[in-house]
């Protein structure tokens, strides 16, 4: 009994996917003996973020999942982001009013 | 497990579905677990870069890089256990999981190692915890690091030293760094212990030819908690071992 419609993934996929997660990880340690001054943490944090993708996308299955599926990962991410955005801007703005009594 | 559609879904489908969704609605509130640590991270490595730097030259780069390999290939073969039970080859699926048992449980022994050899280097945060200054990445020939100058919050909670003995703020910086290391590592093995369980525990359904291309939920479920884990260690890897190699 087969009624469901589930979208099963070419293991030519998974392979790809796979193979380019080991060629990254090799590359971001090969590129964090390089200096590039700020740009390293940039690009250790935007290869990580491609490999993040990978895995979402295709061993989570959410470029076969339901647009809701994707909301409710935005909506987390976007939570994140305001926690690490506000508690960054709390602690860089400390110094900037004085404050009186202190 | 198998034809057995509970009785408030319409199809096997919509079943699939919701179990998914609900599954991720867990990992959201996982990403903010983990995110209030992965904040603290920024918050300190910004407040104390070279801590960070002289901490993350003491980890064994090595065996990190091999470990993410391993996680890598763990996350290969859970998604391969879940494709087989979408297909219902129950061999294969008992196969794929006992693979991802087999490298789980090797990332958690290398990373045991990892932490007895902190132990023996005096790494663990706490009265013994010493770093040693001697052996510190230098850049064109002088040291990268100096003495920091107090922070804001230094001067009141953060410098307190630990033990009795006087200790200079890269020490308790470093030592700073450790604790996130510990935290953010230990939090994570947790979750791969967690995971290796759910592993074990879907052996035997997996065995009986419980799934099937209608209801395959639970393997999916594990698998999608099992990427999660991935992805985290997908972070943590480059913040807590590539902090300031170059040089």
């Amino acid at each position: 009994m087969t009624t469901s419609s589930i979208h099963v993934v070419p293991l030519r996929v998974y392979l790809l996917v796979f193979a380019s997660l080991l060629v990254l990880t090799a590359t971001t340690v090969a590129v964090a003996f390089v200096d590039l001054g700020t740009l390293n943490n940039v690009v250790a944090m935007a290869i990580a973020a491609v490999k993040a993708m990978l895995v979402v996308l295709f061993f989570m299955h959410v470029r076969y999942s339901t647009r809701l599926t994707g909301l409710v990962i935005g909506s987390g991410l976007f939570a994140l982001a305001i926690m690490i955005g506000l508690t960054l801007i709390d602690y860089a703005t400390r110094g900037w009013l004085g404050v009186s009594g202190k | 497990m198998s034809a057995d559609l509970a009785h408030h879904f319409d199809s096997y489908e919509q079943q699939a579905k919701s179990a998914s969704l609900g599954v991720w609605v867990f990992l959201v509130t996982e990403i903010m677990f983990f995110g209030g640590l992965f904040t603290a991270y920024i918050l300190y490595r910004s407040k104390y870069p070279e801590a960070f730097i002289a901490g993350s030259h003491q980890l064994d780069i090595a065996l990190g890089t091999f470990n993410t390999a391993v996680l890598i290939c763990s996350s290969l073969t859970m998604a391969m256990a879940v494709r087989s039970a979408q297909l219902g080859k129950r061999t294969a699926i008992v196969g794929f999981l006992m693979a991802t048992i087999l490298l789980g449980s090797t990332f958690l022994g290398i990373k045991a190692t990892e932490y007895h050899h902190k132990w023996v280097e005096h790494l663990i945060p706490g009265e013994s915890f010493h770093l040693d200054e001697a052996h510190l990445p230098t850049h064109h020939g002088k040291p990268v690091l100096s003495d920091l100058p107090t922070g804001i919050v230094g001067e009141s909670r953060a410098d307190a030293p630990l033990s009795t003995a006087p200790r200079s703020d890269l020490q308790a910086h470093t030592q700073l760094y450790f604790f996130l290391y510990f935290g953010m590592t230990g939090l994570h093995a947790l979750h791969m212990i967690i995971g290796v369980g759910l592993l074990v525990w879907l052996l035997s359904p997996s065995s009986k030819g419980k799934f099937d291309a209608d209801n395959h939920n639970y393997v999916e479920g594990v698998g999608l908690y099992w990427h999660f884990v991935d992805i985290v260690w997908i972070f943590l890897f480059p913040l807590l071992y590539l902090v300031g190699r170059h040089g």
